[in-house]
């Protein structure tokens, strides 16, 4: 079936969101990061991906939710993108599920703030509700102007 | 092989060898009877014929093979090398070359015509055929395509292909007589006799990839600088990985294991050295350009110029080579445009007509070094003066008072051109800061000499290589932060104590001395915006860092060692913080971000704009101004701290009564020989200048004085007295160590007398007061921006 997509899902503040599989690199856990200071709120920070130096965003910070209790570990979802990869911190990871095009449905009008934007739309789960962001606006970040 | 490789292979071949052509025909136009050079010559046109014969390009071959029918003459001592024949050829090798571009981009050998050129070339070899034939009737002149095979067999081309040094320690162009024979440049000949100089100078097909052996050595294979950049990648990540195992073996006791680390630390450091060195070409696969470059220039502005080259084996990493090639081509370029001066001025000047251009590279301090030095007239700093304050760079008040210099210095600042008239070459506003920039993006510096009338010398100091570079590293608010070693100058620590005298606040800005230098400092951790994590009684950890020559001090919490690190580039969600130059993996996997010591100085305004980077020279400890010391008069003025002005400025001293002071309006006069003497406050003047606002009126009637001391200053017929607050002394000093002012109406700090002094800007003041006088408000334009 063309129609159906999987979706690597995760949790934020208890609520599931998913993102393309296909564009999903890898889950990474227990990362050291280093702080960038200056830099967009969003930005945790950098993490040593193999030799590689990725920029870790907090996706509770970049869609508005409350901060992740201190003692959380954050787990790096890392998603491909233009500018190589770039890790997304959520809270925990869910499964790849396969859903299909009848459970999709565009994000309802009245979803404002900054979450808007980043969400391309839900699926409608037996129990819950899958929300689907769009990684390409989740990492372009508006510049930092603060040097 | 398939045919498109054969195709490249040949394509990269004749690039080599045409890049040699060029110096070889210069070389030849000086030493015309140099047999070897002049077999080179033919063996390189016959080659290209030849391929291009097989390979079915008809233009290629038949321009080739013109070419090589004048050489073969030459060769035969029929006709004599002079620099008609040179340029005839010279062009040919440009033909060539806009026939590989066509080829190379579009596989075919494009529609350009090239037979103008084949029949002046003809037209060059029948003339010497007809001059036989005139002292040697027996012999006739060849018909058309001389059969090549039969030209080879001679004893001279059977012997082993030569291989020409790249590298001759010394190369000298001479003697171009004026522009070509008018003979030549007939009508049908016009487009090729005056190409387009840039062209000549930069042909596109002359491409990165010259390797200096002119043969196909067994001894030497082409590899895709592609994989020696990933090698380079690889390398700086297995230094890393020894790093961090030789961190970890330190907990590890057993013997043959530690053995087995040390071994691969050694290894590693020596395939590190290796690595770099397949990267790393002598800089005269640049420089052997500029021979070519030089005379057609030279040619074209009807100068003679005699051209040295010295040091081409030095090396340096490929990259660079590519980065300097163009900042140095413009720097060679303005020397022959700008520099030497025509033979009859020469002449006149008592100078050689020919003029010197020599470029030199060496090592010196784990950089290269590359000077441009021309015999010419030098760089007339009043002219500079005058087209920098013409093209608003600097302020006539800011250019009056700068060093010699300073005012070369100006010539690096965007927009600036002192051509009269843009020539083809040079002139068109955007050379030197190019130059300038480019170079320093690199990791590199430019620094100008001109001693009036004695020529011009430009010196770039160039890093040897990128990839991995010694870093220091430092702590702040917890993190740690790599900084370039390149941009360090030492390291300073002070315990607790030393911190309370050694630390001064200049307006609330620190400074420290260093061995007499006023040195601003910049917290890291403010800069960061981090917590402070410094407790008053901790020493403080002073670097002191330059950025674009201006020293400066970064307070840090702690420094920890150095490190070879390998810088990455930011993602782009980081790009937009101008304080961090990337990041690296430090030996414990980590990352640390690496510091942009230039954007840091920034940031924290040591320097903000192109014309503070100008002064920023005279704030150098090491050359004070030429002067003999002056006479001061220094006074404490109300907000504390010394300030002073020159007494040659100083009119008169007076001491009013306080009651004497009256007050129009906002403004206080006193009467003062039978005149109206306007009174300025100097304190309020300051603040007023900074602020923008008008000077507010400050109670003064807690101050204890009954009397105000007043210093009289003439501008034009105006008097004007200055309150100074407490006149302290009259001393004479040197002021040797100046330092760049940090607020409206100071021109710059210097130490006087072991304390820090703002030296007043009395001609702010004055039209701030001035212009105060005559709109009632100040004006915005009165103010200078100072940072």
């Amino acid at each position: 079936m063309i129609t159906n997509r999987q979706y690597c899902t995760f949790f934020l503040d208890d609520q599931c969101f998913g993102l393309d599989v296909l564009q999903v690199q890898e889950i990474v856990r227990g990362q050291p990061l280093t702080p960038v200071p200056l830099a967009h709120p969003s930005v945790r920070g950098l993490i040593n991906l193999r030799g590689q130096i990725v920029t870790a965003i907090d996706l509770r910070e970049r869609l508005a939710l409350p901060p992740r209790p201190r003692d959380q570990q954050p787990v790096n979802v890392v998603v491909q993108t233009d500018d190589g990869a770039v890790s997304l911190l959520v809270d925990e990871i869910g499964d790849v599920l396969e859903v299909t095009e009848q459970q999709f449905e565009r994000p309802p009008e009245t979803l404002r703030g900054a979450a808007r934007d980043l969400i391309q739309g839900v699926y409608k789960l037996a129990d819950r509700l899958l929300v689907i962001l769009d990684p390409k606006l989740i990492v372009s970040l508006p510049t930092a102007r603060h040097g | 092989m398939s045919n498109s490789e054969i195709l490249r292979e040949f394509l990269l071949e004749t690039q080599e060898n045409l890049a040699l052509l060029d110096s070889d025909l210069v070389t030849l136009e000086q030493h015309p009877t140099d047999k070897n050079t002049l077999a080179q010559v033919f063996r390189t046109f016959h080659s290209v014929k030849g391929t291009a014969g097989f390979m079915g390009l008809v233009q290629l071959q038949a321009v080739a093979h013109s070419a090589e029918s004048l050489l073969s003459k030459l060769r035969a001592g029929e006709l004599r090398f002079d620099p008609t024949i040179a340029t005839a050829l010279l062009q040919v090798v440009d033909a060539i070359r806009e026939l590989l571009a066509s080829i190379e981009s579009s596989g075919g050998e494009g529609s350009a015509d090239f037979s103008a050129l084949i029949a002046e070339v003809d037209r060059l070899r029948e003339a010497a055929a007809s001059e036989a034939s005139v002292t040697r009737p027996a012999e006739r002149a060849p018909s058309l395509p001389p059969p090549a095979i039969e030209e080879m067999s001679g004893p001279p081309l059977i012997a082993p292909p030569m291989i020409v040094p790249a590298a001759r320690p010394q190369t000298t162009v001479a003697q171009f007589p004026g522009p070509p024979p008018a003979g030549f440049a007939s009508p049908s000949a016009v487009t090729l006799v005056a190409p387009d100089a840039e062209a000549i100078a930069d042909p596109p097909a002359a491409t990165s990839s010259e390797i200096r052996s002119t043969s196909v050595a067994d001894s030497s294979i082409r590899v895709d600088v592609g994989l020696l950049d990933k090698l380079m990648t690889l390398m700086g990540e297995l230094v890393l990985a020894r790093n961090q195992i030789l961190r970890s073996s330190a907990a590890v006791e057993e013997g043959g294991f530690l053995d087995a680390v040390q071994r691969l630390n050694r290894l590693t450091t020596e395939l590190q050295a290796s690595v770099m060195k397949t990267r790393m070409q002598p800089i005269g696969n640049v420089l052997s350009k500029f021979p070519r470059v030089v005379r057609d220039l030279a040619l074209a502005c009807g100068k003679q110029v005699r051209f040295e080259i010295e040091g081409q084996d030095t090396e340096l990493d490929k990259t660079l080579l590519e980065a300097i090639r163009d900042p140095l081509t413009h720097l060679v370029r303005n020397a022959i445009d700008h520099g030497i001066e025509s033979p009859e001025l020469r002449k006149s000047r008592g100078k050689p007509e020919e003029g010197r251009l020599k470029v030199v590279a060496r090592h010196e301090g784990g950089k290269v070094i590359v000077e441009i030095t021309d015999d010419g007239g030098g760089i007339d700093t009043d002219r500079v003066r005058d087209k920098a304050v013409t093209a608003k760079l600097v302020s006539p008040e800011d250019a009056a008072r700068m060093s010699r210099q300073e005012i070369l210095r100006l010539i690096f600042l965007p927009g600036f051109s002192t051509a009269e008239r843009v020539t083809q070459f040079s002139g068109r506003g955007v050379g030197m800061d190019v130059v300038r920039t480019n170079i320093e993006r690199i990791g590199g510096t430019v620094d100008i000499e001109s001693p009036p009338g004695l020529g011009t010398t430009i010196r770039t100091k160039i890093p040897l290589t990128l990839a991995i570079i010694p870093a220091l590293i430092i702590v702040s608010g917890g993190q740690r932060y790599a900084i370039p070693q390149v941009s360090l100058l030492e390291l300073v620590r002070l315990d607790a104590a030393q911190t309370l005298i050694g630390i001064e606040r200049l307006h609330g800005v620190p400074v420290y001395r260093l061995r007499g230098t006023l040195l601003p400092l910049v917290f890291l951790d403010e800069q960061l915006q981090l917590a402070a994590t410094r407790g008053a009684a901790d020493d403080l950890n002073i670097i002191i860092l330059h950025a674009d020559d201006r020293p400066f001090g970064l307070v840090v919490d702690a420094i920890r060692d150095t490190e070879e690190i390998v810088v990455k580039p930011l993602q782009n969600q980081l790009k937009g913080i101008s304080v961090f130059a990337g990041a690296a993996i430090m030996g414990d996997g980590r990352v640390a971000l690496v510091l942009d010591v230039l954007g840091i100085a920034q940031r924290a305004h040591v320097l903000s704009n192109a014309r503070s980077r100008v002064r920023g020279e005279q704030e150098l400890p090491a050359a004070p101004p030429t002067n003999e010391g002056q006479t001061l008069l220094l006074f404490a003025p109300r907000g504390g701290g010394q300030m002073a002005i020159p007494l040659s400025q100083v009119a008169r001293l007076e001491e009013f009564p306080r009651g004497s002071i009256e007050h129009l309006g906002d403004r206080q006069v006193v009467p003062y020989r039978g005149e109206i003497l306007p009174l300025v406050d100097v304190s309020q003047a300051l603040e007023s200048l900074r602020s923008g606002g008008p000077a507010r009126r400050t109670d003064r009637s807690g101050e204890a004085s009954d009397s105000v001391a007043v210093v009289v200053y003439t501008a034009g017929d105006q008097r004007i007295g200055l309150i100074v607050g407490r006149i302290l002394d009259i001393v004479h000093d040197q002021i040797a160590a100046r330092s760049r002012a940090n607020r409206p109406g100071v021109l710059f700090t210097a130490i006087v007398q072991n304390k820090v002094t703002e030296f007043l800007d009395v001609a702010a003041i004055v039209r701030e007061v001035t212009t105060d006088l005559l709109s009632g408000t100040s004006s915005p334009m009165t103010r200078i921006q100072h940072s």
